[in-house]
């Protein structure tokens, strides 16, 4: 099974080369010709952990203003240019990065990219676009004041960072959004969206010369960058206290959380394939079994391994009626303790990896997620290389490897709990 | 996880039948002796493959008092047969390294797994198996109940605004069951049993209510041979399930709602109209409303964006959508977001009036053509995805569309003229076809 999955990873994702323009700039490339599309994927280092401290919400706020208005064109004029040619150009920013992505048919190839070049390069920050954003921004906001999901993910983050960049909402508040200015975005634009900041990839229908000449284009001609704030080293607090915030609704969210491992960290191989046996993505496992298929006390639970810059972490989520709370985190932390003291079988733990080696071809049938995949894995560092890599490196993961894992994630067992709703018969 | 196809999705679903420029991608299809459709759509560029079940039934088949049975049942697909106990298929797929799901919609119910093509064999094999071979313990049938009052609890107890869709969608369909939610009631899913999910299954998993889709790194002949070998197994039935539906009647009066919550902080508007589908609407008129919710609605550069939050600032967001993709009657919706200090009565007024200058203002050749542009480069785009191509023909061929409409759909889309849009606007965007709701906060 695994060598046949193997053989189907060596299509295309594997064969990814490097692009270097002759302005030095570099972009991971996968040609194709078969679609008549070009995507291209790039992140740049700095995201919502330089916002001001008191003012969360500028790095998305400012991903959101760079298609609004650039160059010679206003809003909406921009906004035609794109929707008249059908090209897709979307930003978003993370806690560690501002990211976005293009889409375009061949033919619009060079429209698009000079769109993108000017959002990047040259975004007007025009002042009824920003009120426009800063109130979208609000009302979305609101429209979540009273999410139980929400609310929940945004306490557990108070509480895992208390103090940190990542402990704030990084979609800011209603009061901090209402307080950002245009010098706040023109600042973080400043050290973020620069020369040298960015990882960028691009799949499709085009060569590598044109390619090399789009990079100086867009990326090439960026400021030279302002210095980033640095985002201290830190982990999650907590552990071993549980907080409930009050909400009047029949079923109760929870979120969950312990240490992790980062993805630059030799552990993450094991910790990942650890965290799939314990509530990754499938019907499998352990959480999946335990609290849905033979309790049917949530529709959704499982587990994700959360890498930040300065910070790692297991992150876990689930929902239950309010009366079952108790019993639901009584099953997880049961669960964590199992597998932390007899750790997987054997069979369970090939199970585990020749999912994780078969399915890692899945993420590769689009051209956008080829992009984003390799945009991630450039940001992250891991080289060139990795995809073809990555499935050995599972392969490789022995009950010593999950062992050690298990002692730097679940370790003693504690976690940081967070339960959003009315719930009862909590200890 | 098997999940329900909510208004979010199919959404996204409302236009479905896409193809590239020039033809599409090639498209195979047969049917086998015992009536099982099958549909391929090659895709060479990595080794893998989407295979995916499609039944003619969906949560508006469901039986009156039993509503959810058909998404109920969806869960307890999972949960065995004689040949391969509960549970072992998941973790077959999973081992494989494959990835599955399963979701239901008001008229289909689709399963999917995705493999390295090596493995179309084994899928084929556990999902003919499933399909008349389902064993149902009690054991099992309590606690998977309990998973999806839990689905319901989250998706709409706790959520004030997916109540006000449920309410919405009730009011506009006052007797056919697309007003009655995919999910179910909840003192109607409370009640739903062993029984009910066994009859309702016999009477619609057959190979002639079924529609094999196959899309990936195959050849047709290869996809016919091992077809016949597994589902080609299964005993027809003798003829495909009748659907029963009611026809709406032809509505009078506008509808107004609310919901009224305390935990809303932020109100919004939300209109729907009782419009044709792609399968009721006469000659041009369903690509027509498609384009329509384009230009009215369709992002930033859409007329409601445009007017409602560019130039009077009334709205911070405004847009529309049109579920085409139906057997019956179905919904245009238009929406939009107050700004602050903007009630929602106000804005209501200020939709009505951009409603009523659509002829005039909106259906400029510009708008059009972007429009029209935006629709058809979505076909192609959307043949960079196997899924969605998988997803685009399976939907289509199970409301009853064929494989040379779904090719057509941009020719049709190209094909529509500004008194097309005029037309239909005039004739369905009315006040007797219409629900108005209203999301607000009310005091705790």
């Amino acid at each position: 099974m695994s060598v046949a999955a193997m053989e189907a990873l060596s299509a295309s994702p594997t064969e990814v080369a490097r692009v270097l323009s002759p302005g030095g700039v570099e972009a991971w490339h996968v040609p194709s010709e078969v679609v008549p599309l070009v995507a291209l994927a790039f992140t740049f280092e700095g995201g919502a952990a330089q916002d001001p401290d008191e003012k969360p919400g500028v790095a998305q706020m400012l991903a959101r203003l760079l298609d609004e208005g650039a160059g010679p064109y206003s809003s909406d004029a921009f906004q035609e240019r794109l929707a008249a040619r059908a090209i897709e150009l979307s930003f978003n920013a993370g806690p560690d990065a501002v990211g976005g992505s293009l889409k375009t048919l061949v033919r619009h190839v060079d429209e698009a990219l000079e769109l993108l070049r000017l959002a990047l390069a040259e975004p007007r920050f025009d002042a009824d676009a920003i009120e426009r954003v800063r109130a979208q921004t609000i009302a979305g906001l609101r429209y979540q004041q009273n999410d139980p999901g929400v609310m929940a993910s945004r306490r557990f983050f108070e509480e895992a960072f208390p103090g940190h960049p990542y402990g704030r909402p990084s979609g800011g508040t209603v009061e901090s959004v209402a307080a950002i200015s245009r010098d706040d975005l023109v600042a973080l634009h400043g050290k973020a969206i620069a020369q040298g900041r960015a990882k960028i990839a691009a799949v499709g229908a085009i060569g590598p010369g044109p390619l090399a000449l789009a990079l100086d284009q867009v990326f090439g001609t960026l400021p030279e960058p302002a210095p980033l704030a640095a985002v201290p080293a830190t982990r999650i607090a907590g552990r071993g206290t549980r907080h409930v915030v009050d909400i009047d609704v029949p079923q109760s969210v929870i979120r969950f959380g312990t240490d992790g491992v980062s993805w630059r960290d030799p552990d993450f191989i094991p910790a990942y394939v650890l965290n799939h046996i314990l509530g990754g993505g499938a019907f499998t496992s352990r959480l999946f079994q335990e609290v849905r298929e033979k309790r049917g006390l949530a529709y959704s639970v499982g587990t994700s391994l959360v890498s930040y810059r300065g910070a790692a972490m297991t992150w876990g989520y689930t929902a239950t009626k309010n009366e079952r709370v108790g019993e639901a985190l009584a099953v997880i932390e049961a669960e964590m303790a199992r597998l932390k003291d007899e750790g997987p079988t054997d069979e369970e733990l090939q199970k585990a990896k020749d999912y994780l080696t078969g399915s890692y071809a899945l993420g590769f049938d689009t051209s956008t997620k080829i992009a984003h995949q390799l945009a991630q894995v450039a940001f992250e560092g891991l080289g060139i290389d990795y995809i073809a890599r990555r499935n050995a490196l599972v392969a490789a993961v022995t009950q010593d490897d999950i062992r050690r894992a298990a002692d730097r994630t679940i370790g003693d067992g504690r976690l940081l709990v967070v339960v959003a709703g009315r719930p009862t018969g909590l200890a | 996880m098997p999940d329900v196809t909510g208004a979010a999705t199919l959404r996204t679903e409302a236009a479905p039948f896409r193809q590239t420029e020039g033809g599409g991608p090639e498209v195979f299809s047969f049917t086998l002796d015992n009536g099982l459709d099958v549909v391929v759509v090659p895709d060479r560029r990595v080794p893998v493959v989407t295979h995916m079940i499609w039944y003619r039934n969906g949560s508006a088949d469901d039986p009156v008092g039993q509503s959810g049975i058909a998404h109920f049942l969806e869960h307890l697909m999972f949960k065995g047969t004689n040949r391969h106990p509960a549970g072992e298929f998941s973790q077959v797929v999973s081992a494989l390294g494959g990835q599955e799901n399963a979701f239901t919609s008001f008229d289909y119910t689709a399963y999917f797994q995705r493999v390295a093509r090596e493995h179309l064999e084994t899928m084929m094999g556990f999902e003919a198996d499933r399909m008349t071979g389902l064993v149902l313990d009690e054991a099992v049938v309590g606690p998977e109940r309990d998973v999806v009052l839990e689905e319901r609890r989250m998706r709409v107890e706790t959520d004030p605004a997916a109540q006000l869709s449920e309410a919405m969608a009730a009011a506009l369909f006052v007797h056919h069951p697309y007003g009655t939610p995919i999910i179910g009631w909840m003192h109607e899913i409370e009640g739903l049993n062993r029984e009910h999910a066994l009859t309702y299954y016999r009477r619609f998993y057959t190979p002639e209510n079924a529609i094999l889709v196959v899309a990936g790194d195959v050849a047709p002949d290869e996809v016919r041979r091992l077809a016949e070998d597994s589902y080609g197994r299964v005993t027809p039935f003798g003829e495909r399930p009748l659907r029963r539906r009611p026809r709406e009647p032809e509505p009078r009066a506008a509808r107004h709602l609310a919901v009224a919550d305390p935990k809303v902080e932020q109100p919004t508007l939300q209109r729907l109209y009782l419009v044709p589908s792609s399968r009721t609407g006469d000659g041009r008129d369903s690509a027509a409303l498609e384009l329509l919710a384009e230009m009215l609605g369709g992002g930033p550069t859409s007329y409601f964006y445009r007017k409602l939050v560019m130039e009077r600032g009334l709205a911070v967001n405004a847009g529309a959508w049109y579920m085409g993709s139906s057997i019956d009657d179905t919904r245009f919706s238009v929406y939009a977001v107050p700004g602050q200090g903007i009630s929602l009565e106000d804005l209501e007024d200020a939709v009505d009036a951009t409603l009523k200058a659509i002829p005039a203002e909106a259906l400029d050749a510009d708008s059009l053509e972007r429009a029209k542009t935006r629709l058809v480069a979505e076909t192609i785009y959307s043949t960079d995805s196997q899924s969605s191509l998988a997803r685009i023909y399976g939907s289509a061929l199970a409301i009853g569309e064929t494989i040379e409409e779904v090719r057509r759909w941009p020719a049709d889309i190209e094909a529509v003229t500004k008194d097309d849009l005029a037309r239909v606007a005039e004739r369905f965007l009315v006040p007797p076809r219409s629900v108005t709701g209203y999301l607000c906060k009310t005091a705790a």
